[in-house]
């Protein structure tokens, strides 16, 4: 490249090597080393062989494909047979599988043994563009600028910015129909109410019946819904009530809970009830350790202590679960005498 | 493609295929297309596949995925299956798992594209994984690549998102599970929390929207996405030309390996039917998201021992080990912190991830173009930095399995949570220190087999009673290979016109990435260690193979 130096806008690039130290006397590159005959280059036989292992692939694979075709044939999925489905996927899996591993060993066998393996060199190039494009490029910009005058007619400039970026917001808006407009119920009222309500009876997850206060042992751990959860259909928003009111119950001695005053007449008779929606971030509180008084969360382990108003010992939770106050309708039979005190499920920003 | 080689005579590959390049090319100028590609070279080594083996399964996803469109349905509207698999008929469950129960049970080779989709999957992101850590731990991120660092980490959190809108589209209880986590995650970032999940959810969560959502993201606007990203990374990759590593003949300002026609051709083409293959055959031996035993979404029930997918593990892990009671009440309002601090650091781990590359440039203030891929060791304190990271982010991969590395192993739940707690934060500092020094000293030892050869095992006595190993000189290209080109020291500050110091910073952090080093070899050094080693191999008596042509047995290096 041949330029006026006294110009300066032409000037050999040099990027700056930084703090990088460079020594005058650095040791040579030996060059290419001589290069190695395989023996599929020297001994024709070896070469032979390798061509009739290459193409013994490729038929193999042909055979494999014909046999997965015909595995789709063989082997059916016969109704209620869980054989059939089993072998219909190994059949035909293994008919594709070797079909395709066998095209691709042999191409690269092929590629290793009979292609020429002798190295190129290829120089590179910067990849910064040569100085002459460089100029010609701030040249077309700097004439479109001053054909359009997109630098000088200002208000012109900032009212298209402004345009441009406004014209965004009608489509923004539009996605606030990804949820209903619920005039009355803002998200975070959702999140603060049940279906749990004075005399709702407590039953069964998933069948919807009721339990006697009698016929929670000593010890033992129930799954409880509302009973007028387990009658709705999933097209009524059933899941959605369900992930809310979901309760785990637990009866133990009563001297073996830790209540406070105000929360003395929540359990009955040592049944105590909590929210099963994790306080961390709501899977359900499934797993209950008998000996411990323990509730445990699957997924991320925090751990509640049924026995001392369902508090947080281990996890990363950081709220108790939340109790529902229960008590006995006239026939013995468990129902609530209120919805939870408070929100259920993962802290949010108006929990409070 | 053909090749477009135009002779007027007799055409290569016979008259069609000449006629055929002919009409294309004086349609599309393809010639000069295939003339720039087609004999191009590219250097070999094996662990330059690792990027193919998550480009060649992002395509089997793509080919079972399209597969599986036609049969799949979106729908979260009730139903129930009355297909093959006896014991789901007659459960109540969304159209979405139906369509999925319908695919593996009642489809012949349904299962096996099923299983396809999901293993090549976790493949993507596994080789995307492995690619990263080549380019990182080899500085083949450096100058002009970056930007093409950060196109291929965006695929890297674009491929998680493709993994997890898939994982969540069956609808089944560990599907629902994985959703109910994101929904509750959500509803923890401050002020907009709530309303962020009521809007991604149509409502309340479950809701009868979000597998539709999930889908319209997972099969259109993501891949799309990934796509256009893939062929970035691809042109760009050929823009820049592929990183060599240092060996002998290799230098900066060229390439040396194998052109594009015939070799690579075949090796890759060759290589995208193995990988093929292999998804294959795992598909068809061993069995993933078995959804028919966990049932459809239901927010009730849940197993113990649930576990993501294994590139969610890292997420999912550091939500458990946030301590307990970390909700802090500011004002009023809450800042569910248990949520909020694993979710930022994973967010500062990943950008720190994204912009290593210019955090190094700004340090070394090298602006020059580097396309020799470096030995780790030859960069002590990146490598540190890079164990480190992996050692953090294996912490809280292995917490996301805490309860069953504590059933496995029969120790207690707390116990694993505070051993990984402890090592997520001092481990990771102790791994960035040994992996240091021991960078350092492999440097040394390279040194050392440069300027005083290997030990070849033979003792020998001397006159004097003394006994001593023979050194032999390594074969003069292995020998290249382990001559460091350079290094770079830390930046000293000088006051300026004005007497003030600036750059304190810089130099602060280029002490601590130069501080400790080893200077470059000069050529001089080099000869007169030849020089000594020759000297000292014909006083044993060993010098009959002369000088330079010593075998090279050598292959540790």
């Amino acid at each position: 490249m041949e330029h006026d130096d006294s110009k300066g806008a032409l000037k050999e690039y040099v990027p700056s090597s930084g703090l990088a130290v460079s020594i005058d006397d650095p040791v040579q590159n030996p060059g290419l080393p001589p290069h190695r005959e395989r023996l599929t280059d020297v001994d024709p036989k070896a070469a032979k062989r390798a061509e009739r292992t290459i193409y013994t692939l490729f038929y193999i694979s042909v055979a494999a494909s014909i046999w997965a075709v015909a595995a789709y044939m063989l082997f059916p999925i016969e109704d209620q047979e869980l054989t059939s489905i089993r072998q219909n996927n190994l059949f035909i899996g293994l008919g594709i599988a070797f079909a395709l591993l066998a095209i691709g060993i042999g191409a690269i066998h092929w590629s290793k043994t009979l292609m020429s393996d002798k190295e190129h060199v290829e120089e590179r190039h910067t990849t910064r563009g040569s100085e002459e494009t460089r100029e010609a490029v701030v040249e077309a910009f700097r004439t479109a600028n001053e054909e359009s005058g997109f630098g000088r007619r200002k208000m012109i400039r900032n009212s298209l910015f402004a345009a441009v970026i406004a014209s965004v917001l009608p489509g923004i808006t539009l996605f606030r129909g990804l949820a209903p407009h619920d005039g009355e119920n803002s998200p975070v009222d959702l999140l603060k109410q049940t279906m749990w309500k004075e005399g709702e009876h407590l039953t069964r997850d998933p069948s919807g019946t009721r339990i006697k206060a009698s016929d929670v042992t000593l010890g033992s751990a129930f799954h409880v819904i509302p009973e007028s959860l387990a009658k709705m259909g999933h097209d009524e928003g059933m899941l959605n009530e369900k992930a809310k009111a979901m309760v785990l119950m637990v009866r133990m001695s009563p001297e073996q809970l830790t209540e406070r005053e105000e929360r003395k007449d929540w359990s009955y008779d040592g049944i105590v009830a909590y929210s099963k929606v994790c306080t961390h971030v709501g899977c359900p509180v499934a797993l209950y350790e008998q000996q411990t008084h323990h509730l445990l969360c699957p997924c991320h382990q925090s751990q509640f202590d049924v026995s001392d108003e369902a508090k947080v010992v281990f996890g990363p939770a950081s709220r108790p679960l939340p109790q529902l106050p229960i008590t006995v309708d006239a026939e013995g039979y468990l129902i609530a005498q209120s919805d939870f005190h408070e929100p259920v499920g993962p802290s949010f920003w108006e929990i409070r | 493609m053909s090749t477009a080689t135009e002779e007027k005579k007799a055409p290569l590959g016979g008259r069609f295929v000449g006629a055929t390049a002919n009409y294309l090319d004086e349609r599309t100028s393809l010639s000069g297309f295939v003339k720039a590609l087609g004999r191009k070279v590219f250097p070999d080594h094996w662990s330059f596949m690792l990027g193919e083996i998550a480009l060649w399964s992002f395509v089997v996803v793509l080919i079972s995925g399209t597969f599986l469109t036609f049969f799949f349905q979106a729908s979260m509207v009730e139903t129930y299956y009355t297909g093959a698999y006896d014991p789901m008929r007659g459960i109540p469950m969304s159209v979405a798992m139906e369509s999925t129960l319908h695919i593996s049970f009642d489809l012949r080779g349904g299962l096996l594209v099923r299983q396809l989709h999901h293993w090549a999957a976790l493949t993507f992101v596994a080789g995307i994984g492995v690619h990263m850590l080549r380019v990182f731990f080899t500085g083949a991120f450096r100058k002009p690549r970056e930007l093409n660092w950060v196109v291929g980490f965006v695929l890297f959190v674009l491929a998680m998102a493709e993994g997890f809108t898939g994982y969540s589209l069956p609808d089944d209880v560990l599907s629902g599970n994985g959703l109910r986590i994101i929904d509750g995650m959500l509803k923890a970032v401050p002020v907009i929390g709530p309303w962020i999940s009521y809007l991604l959810f149509g409502g309340e969560f479950p809701g009868h929207d979000i597998v539709g959502r999930l889908y319209a993201l997972h099969i259109l606007i993501l891949p799309l996405i990934v796509i256009a990203l893939i062929a970035i990374h691809l042109v760009l990759m050929i823009v820049n030309k592929h990183t060599q590593f240092a060996g002998p003949g290799r230098t900066n300002s060229n390439v040396v390996g194998f052109p594009m026609m015939p070799v690579y051709m075949s090796k890759m083409g060759g290589f995208f039917f193995i990988v093929f293959g292999a998804l294959v055959l795992i598909a068809s031996l061993v069995q993933i998201n078995p959804i028919w035993g966990y049932g459809p979404y239901d927010p009730s029930p849940v197993s113990a021992g649930t576990q993501p997918d294994w590139y969610i593990g890292f997420a999912d892990g550091a939500l458990r080990l946030a301590p307990p009671h970390l909700d802090w009440v500011i004002a009023g309002k809450v800042y569910p912190m248990g949520i909020l601090i694993p979710l930022i650091v994973l967010v500062v781990f990943i950008i720190l991830v994204a912009i290593y590359p210019f955090i190094e440039a700004w340090i070394t203030g090298d602006k020059r173009e580097h396309h020799i891929a470096q030995r780790p060791r030859n960069a002590a304190t990146r490598t540190a930095i890079g164990a480190a990271g992996v050692w953090f982010y294996a912490m809280l991969w292995a917490a996301a399995s805490s309860d069953l590395i504590a059933t496995h192993f029969r120790l207690t739940m707390e116990g694993v949570i505070h051993a990984l707690q402890i090592g997520l934060i001092l481990g990771t500092v102790v791994v960035y220190f040994i992996t240091k020094r021991v960078c350092i000293a492999l440097q040394k030892k390279d040194r050392e087999i440069v300027l005083h050869g290997y030990e070849s095992g033979r003792i020998v006595r001397l006159p004097g009673g003394e006994f001593q190993e023979v050194h032999k000189p390594v074969d003069e290209y292995e020998r290249w290979k382990l001559v460091a080109d350079e290094t770079f020291e830390p930046l000293i500050v000088r006051p300026n016109d004005q007497g003030k110091i600036k750059g304190k910073f810089r130099a602060a952090m280029s002490r601590w990435f130069f501080e400790d080093r080893l200077q470059p070899l000069t050529n001089a050094e080099y000869q007169a260690a030849l020089e000594h080693q020759e000297h000292a191999l014909h006083e044993f008596g060993d010098d009959d193979h002369g000088h330079g042509a010593i075998e090279s047995g050598d292959s540790k290096h």
